[in-house]
């Protein structure tokens, strides 16, 4: 009886019920529980609010007695170079103003320290207007972190030839000394300086030829010695008795050079100098004593020390990716998610998806407001923060809130092979927040493992936040204390991503093989 | 697109559980095929491996002929209701149905369609965590229909509804099935599947113990059978034995007779001037069929081992 009635035809037409559609339906499932909403909005607030905590607990500054036996004070401060990179340009400085094009020769037979340093300096410069320091009178630098061309021996790296802070060529190997002095020459014409050295005087080698954008027609031309602080000493501190001393004969200059020579201790914070600094008049030429460094300074703040609130809400981020999946196990939910979709890879991918795109938005947030934030609260107490190209800022902010996206992408796929809440977030902390704090934070770690962890664990991603290159010619503190990470940005983001692909395979794995 | 449900031979274990064992049966369209058992009987099992979402060790499980995995649009074919529980609590009812809708590329104007003919209009932007069982099975209707599919497959939807639910869900079934679609629905209390199962499968332990028309099933348990209502029980009792009766006391003042006819009763019992106010065919509920039929399997079983 019942077989004689027809089949039924729907009046509903099927629709289509793609990848787009699974995207809807997981965003529909995303903004309708307040809890997500709830989650989300506390990503940026947690990034933001931990970010400006922690600029705010950070101090610079220095004091020293003043002229009348008061103690000054001030913030610290560092110049900017030509390239827009905060800069130490400190050395002591024996020169004359040369007008136009010419050069200077001079012969270097020996660089000394009470504690030498491998990138410690002697040799001679070209350099745009340099202030001068008359004793006791205020010190004028005019255009501090100006543009240079010098050609240096150096203290274990030979001659190099060095402009503009972050230029550097290798010229002669090998150390200095009387029996093996290194004739250095500078030329400049127009806009362009020439570097040779020669071990003789007489068979000179070009070490380089540079071009210094807009460099004035009067320069300053002469001779420098510097040294920077031992690698473990970090700032530079006033007063300091670290020196190197050059000692200089053949000096000779061509062009139109004006008259004597004198000497001014550049850069450094201000106060009462440094005893030791200054040059003699030897019977064949100078000594020359100074210290600090002329070279980018990777020892201050950036843009970076303003996200550190980035765990705070990667912590959210996680326990949302995590849950989204982990909810639905928890109610059956996952068997109509399921039965409503062709595809158990495209519904993780849908969610993956969907949890990342939000989480991105939200941490975007979070560092778009963070960093102005932190930034202001740095400089007002007194830390220099180190200026950075508008690509680099956006590769930072985004590429942070990247970070905290596929986290919490991680955490879905962790939702997916985990199926309980606890196992999922416990597990995505511990793969992605403890190789962090291990690497960063534990002094009993040796270098080298700290340096593996960052560069095969999933924090290793933390590279993006990276803004200012590991010089080879500058001794700093590059650890990722110090916002350094041994791979480029992309590439560490890239061992993120990896990871994340990974579980996501795995999840997907299990997903089609488990029963729902 | 043949509107059929088709299972054969599915097996499965769980552990060391037996959960499917050789389960085999068809739903054709045009009528509620109940689907009875006793709870662990395999009926939840069936379900899910019918939807794809557990995987039998052998058998196949068919939707209009093809596997529900390879559905491009499974909710067109195919709807659903496993657990009426399965809901983000949090989750308004009418968003539950809205990322459902969503998903398959249908709109909030079908939800509110599906939402009217549940009847849960007036609650349906509230927490779903909020509703009592028997909303939430409406819920689950809502849900299963919303992409109008000609197979409709509920695991125990009578749970948890109140008088007026089981009244609501019957005639919806009854008419759903009257426009031509398959529906299996399956329960565990043989008396809610009254007036709205035309055919039964019963199942137990994983498999199929009959699979028949409920209108055969009611005739077979009721076959030959006679109700008399008497106030001398035990006269009437003790005589129609002796004269070859098997007598069987059903009420305090009921006996069902079976093994001579209504007009040899009568004419016992006004021979040995017993009163009697009735003697008719008895009509045997679907409880007492189903009763009958697990009782053969009891009996099976026993002798088997």
């Amino acid at each position: 009886m019942a077989a004689t009635i027809a089949p039924y035809r729907p009046r509903v037409q099927p629709r289509r019920a793609g990848f787009a559609q699974l995207l809807h339906a997981e965003w529909t499932k995303l903004r309708t529980v307040r809890g997500w909403i709830i989650g989300l909005l506390l990503v940026p607030v947690m990034t933001a609010g931990f970010g400006t905590l922690i600029s705010s607990g950070s101090e610079c500054g220095y004091m020293y007695p003043g002229a009348n036996g008061q103690l000054v004070s001030g913030p610290c401060s560092a110049p900017v170079g030509p390239g827009g990179e905060v800069v130490q340009d400190q050395f002591y400085f024996v020169h004359q103003a040369l007008a136009g094009n010419g050069s200077i020769t001079a012969r270097v037979t020996s660089l000394t320290s009470s504690n030498p340093q491998p990138w410690a300096k002697a040799g001679i410069i070209v350099k745009a207007a340099a202030g001068a320091r008359g004793d006791g009178s205020p010190r004028s630098e005019a255009v501090p972190g100006s543009a240079y061309a010098a050609m240096l021996v150096t203290g274990s790296h030979g001659v190099r030839m060095q402009w503009n802070f972050t230029g550097d060529t290798a010229g002669l190997p090998g150390d200095v000394s009387a029996a093996s002095p290194r004739w250095l020459r500078l030329v400049r014409s127009g806009d362009t300086v020439t570097g040779y050295d020669s071990a003789d005087g007489s068979h000179w080698t070009r070490v380089g030829t540079v071009s210094l954008a807009g460099f004035p027609a009067t320069a300053q031309i002469g001779l420098l010695a510097t040294i920077p602080p031992p690698r473990d000493q970090g700032h530079i501190a006033a007063g300091q008795e670290l020196t190197a001393t050059g000692t200089f004969d053949h000096v000779g200059v061509a062009g139109a050079a004006g008259g004597s020579w004198q000497g001014t201790g550049l850069g450094g914070p201000p106060g009462p100098g440094k005893n030791a600094d200054g040059f003699q008049r030897t019977a064949t030429g100078f000594t020359v004593t100074g210290n600090g460094d002329i070279a980018p300074d990777v020892g201050e703040k950036t843009i970076s020390d303003t996200l550190d609130g980035l765990f705070a809400g990667l912590i959210v981020a996680i326990v949302i990716g995590a849950m989204f999946v982990t909810a639905e196990y928890r109610r059956g939910l996952i068997r109509v998610t399921l039965a409503a979709s062709q595809g158990r890879g495209r519904v993780l991918a849908a969610k993956a998806i969907v949890v990342g795109l939000a989480t991105f938005v939200a941490a975007l947030a979070g560092c778009v407001i963070s960093v102005p934030i932190g930034e202001h609260l740095l400089r007002s107490h007194g830390n220099v923060v180190d200026p950075v190209p508008a690509l680099t800022w956006l590769r930072v902010v985004a590429g942070t809130a990247a970070v905290i996206a596929v986290i919490a992408m991680l955490a879905v796929a962790f939702g997916a092979i985990f199926r309980r809440g606890a196992g999922a977030v416990t597990s995505a902390i511990v793969i992605v927040v403890v190789p962090w704090f291990l690497a960063v934070s534990s002094p009993a770690l040796p270098v080298t493992v700290s340096d593996w962890l960052l560069r095969v664990s999933p924090s290793a991603a933390l590279a993006i936040q990276q803004t200012i290159p590991q010089y080879p010619q500058v001794a700093g503190d590059y650890g990722p204390n110090g916002g350094f990470y041994p791979l480029v940005p992309l590439a560490g983001f890239a061992v993120l991503c990896a990871w994340v692909a990974a579980a996501l395979w795995l999840a997907v794995r299990l997903l089609r093989r488990r029963d729902a | 697109m043949e509107a059929t449900i088709e299972v054969a031979g599915l097996r499965k274990r769980f552990g060391s559980t037996l959960a499917l064992d050789g389960m085999t049966f068809t739903v054709a369209p045009g009528q509620v095929t109940g689907f009875v058992g006793p709870n662990g009987a395999g009926k939840s099992t069936t379900m899910r491996v019918i939807l794809g979402l557990d995987a039998p060790e052998e058998g196949t499980a068919l939707v209009g002929g093809r596997p529900y995995r390879t559905l491009k649009h499974p909710l067109s074919h195919v709807g659903s209701l496993l657990d009426a529980a399965a809901l983000q609590p949090s989750r308004s009812a009418r968003n539950h149905l809205l990322w459902l809708a969503h998903s398959q590329g249908l709109t909030a104007k079908r939800v509110d369609e599906v939402v009217d003919q549940a009847g849960l209009r007036s609650a349906i932007r509230r927490k779903a965590g909020g509703y009592s069982l028997g909303m939430r099975q409406r819920l689950g209707i809502a849900a299963a229909m919303l992409a109008d599919p000609p197979m409709l497959m509920l695991d125990e939807p009578f749970n948890g509804l109140d008088p007026e639910g089981i009244v609501w869900m019957r005639g919806y079934l009854r008419s759903l099935a009257g426009q031509g679609r398959a529906i299996l629905v399956s329960s565990h209390l043989m008396s809610e599947l009254q007036d709205t199962a035309d055919h039964l499968v019963v199942a137990g332990h994983g498999k199929v113990i009959a699979d028949a028309a409920v209108a055969d099933l009611i005739a077979a348990a009721s076959a030959d059978r006679i109700t008399l209502r008497t106030i001398a029980r035990t006269e009437a009792t003790t005589m129609l034995a002796h004269s070859g009766a098997t007598v069987a006391a059903t009420g305090p003042d009921v006996l069902t007779i079976s093994g001579i006819s209504a007009e040899r009763t009568v004419a016992l019992l006004t021979a040995n001037a017993i009163p009697f106010s009735e003697v008719s065919a008895h009509r045997a509920s679907l409880e007492e069929a189903y009763m009958e039929l697990t009782r053969d399997a009891v009996d099976f079983r026993a002798a088997a081992s």
